[in-house]
């Protein structure tokens, strides 16, 4: 029987090692060239990150350039929500769409920013913004009605193209 | 009113102009301690891939201000089971050793000014060294007594690694000055800077004794890595844990200003002082010789603040086995090698 060949461990120092001296040298240059490299940091008050369509922000109605919203309140949206944090009532309506949200609120605190909202709904009227700056000082503030959620469809193109070639 | 005028010159002359030189000092001490820190924290921040504090103020200059205030503003809590007035003197002892070093550091040689020959150290006695040996030591007795009065077991254990790492230390550091002190025949700092013009600086001609003495320089200092006696992660900040607001800010500023004290050591035994080699031949006048040379001091300074902070964002901390190890069966020979080989030095050149 062939004898294995005894395993030299890692925490076992070479000479060199033991000398402290070497290594000591290695990772102050280490630190030394960090230092000089540059910084990724943005500083952001000043600097905002700009997401690109792929991202999901705070969710919003898409509104046409007529100045309407999409949505035709079927409730898919409210339905498959699995924060509850949708709230739709429809009513009815003289344009083409027939039904439109008499009232549609999302609550931002229960908001998970899943999605899901967006990938139900047969329309594209509710889709996830860039948005991501949200703070409130209480809780009826975070309680989202139509019109903080309502937002013009050309500021949504690149979510909305984004979905189109891949949803 | 020109009695009064004579008498307030005879005051500031006292001692050659030792009031004035003490309180420079003390505010340049003070103003370098703040930034220290500042640098402490940036430093740490690049060699980390950060920023570092950039708020206050033009990139972050007066965030050393905002933390005083800060500090100055908190709560100071002394513990139930303390030992109150040790508790209160505790930092007091380590501030008045850190600041009261520096009386025998020379930053610059004499000065010609006004009819008056200024030496530019405060203190100018023939026992410099011993001076600063001994108040280091005393500087224990700071750490120690916090760690003991505070009544938690955190601190205690910091206060007696303090202690224990101190014995240790100060054991290869005294034989590592007993080096320098055979090259200059003298213990005062003033002999000793002079007797390294030229290229004969002590680093050079002793580098064993400095590397012993600048590692035991940064285990008196209690500097990473050998800052067990605070050990944040498991002494909960060791010494200092049961301390707040102005007495924490004391200790704060201690071991600031005993880095500084440090690296002026190392600066005054070791590389030289005050000198640079050879600027007598470019034949430039007496004053701007002078400034040229406390220049170049601030300069070595700088770089060994500097390289103390590098140090501490590069290296681990010491096991303390490793530590006593390090400090007792390597230092320790080291240091008895390095007068063995001064000896030879002076035996064979003439030194």
């Amino acid at each position: 029987m062939q004898e294995k060949p005894v395993k030299r461990r890692n925490k076992d120092l070479s000479f060199w090692e033991k000398l402290y001296i070497p290594e000591i040298v290695k990772g102050l240059s280490l630190t030394l060239r960090t230092m000089f490299k540059p910084k990724f940091t943005m500083e952001y008050p000043e600097v905002k990150f700009e997401p690109t369509g792929s991202y999901r922000g705070r969710p919003v109605l898409v509104q046409e350039e007529n100045g309407v919203e999409r949505c035709v309140a079927c409730g898919l949206c409210s339905r498959v929500c699995p924060a509850l944090a949708i709230e739709v009532q429809a009513a009815e309506t003289e344009l083409e769409k027939e039904r439109y949200p008499e009232k549609f609120e999302i609550n931002m605190i229960r908001c998970i920013f899943c999605g899901f909202c967006e990938e139900v709904c047969p329309e594209e009227a509710i889709v996830m913004s860039k948005d991501y700056e949200l703070a409130f000082s209480n809780r009826e503030e975070a309680i989202f009605g139509k019109n903080k959620l309502l937002m013009p469809v050309n500021q949504l193109q690149d979510r909305i193209d984004f979905l189109r070639q891949y949803k | 009113m020109d009695s009064v005028w004579n008498f307030i010159v005879s005051v500031l002359e006292l001692g050659n102009f030792a009031i004035i030189k003490v309180l420079i000092i003390l505010s340049i001490i003070l103003v370098m301690v703040a930034y220290l820190v500042y640098f402490e924290r940036k430093i740490s921040a690049w060699a980390q891939n950060r920023l570092g504090p950039n708020r206050v103020g033009w990139k972050g200059v007066l965030q050393p201000f905002a933390d005083l205030l800060k500090l100055l503003l908190k709560e100071d809590i002394v513990p139930d089971k303390s030992d109150k007035k040790i508790h209160a003197i505790a930092p007091m002892i380590a501030l008045f050793v850190a600041l009261s070093t520096y009386a025998v550091i020379p930053f610059g040689p004499s000065l010609q000014l006004f009819d008056y020959n200024i030496s530019l150290v405060v203190a100018d006695v023939n026992i410099g060294i011993l001076f600063v040996l001994a108040l280091t030591s005393i500087g224990v007795y700071a750490i120690t007594l916090a760690g003991w009065s505070s009544g938690s077991k955190y601190s205690l254990l910091g206060g007696i690694r303090s202690s224990a790492q101190m014995i240790s230390y100060e054991v290869s550091m005294g034989f590592s000055v007993g080096g320098v002190l055979l090259l200059a025949e003298s213990l005062r700092p003033v002999a000793i800077v002079q007797a390294q013009s030229g290229w004969m600086w002590n680093a050079i001609l002793q580098p064993i004794g400095f590397i012993t003495f600048v590692v035991s320089a940064f285990a008196e200092t209690n500097r990473l890595p050998f800052d067990l006696p605070e050990a944040e992660p498991e002494l909960v900040g060791g010494f200092h844990t049961e301390y707040s607001s102005m007495k924490f800010a004391g200790f704060f500023l201690a071991e600031y200003a005993n880095m500084i004290i440090a690296s002026a050591i190392i600066v005054t035994l070791y590389l030289g002082g005050w000198q640079i080699p050879y600027i007598e031949k470019l034949g430039l006048s007496a004053v701007v010789v002078t400034i040229l040379q406390v220049g170049a001091f601030l300069l070595k300074l700088f770089a060994l603040l500097f390289f103390f902070i590098w140090v501490r964002w590069s290296l681990p901390r010491f096991r303390y086995d490793q530590l006593m190890n390090l400090g007792w069966k390597v230092m320790f020979p080291l240091s008895l090698i390095n007068i063995i080989w001064v000896a030879a030095l002076i035996m064979i050149f003439n030194l």
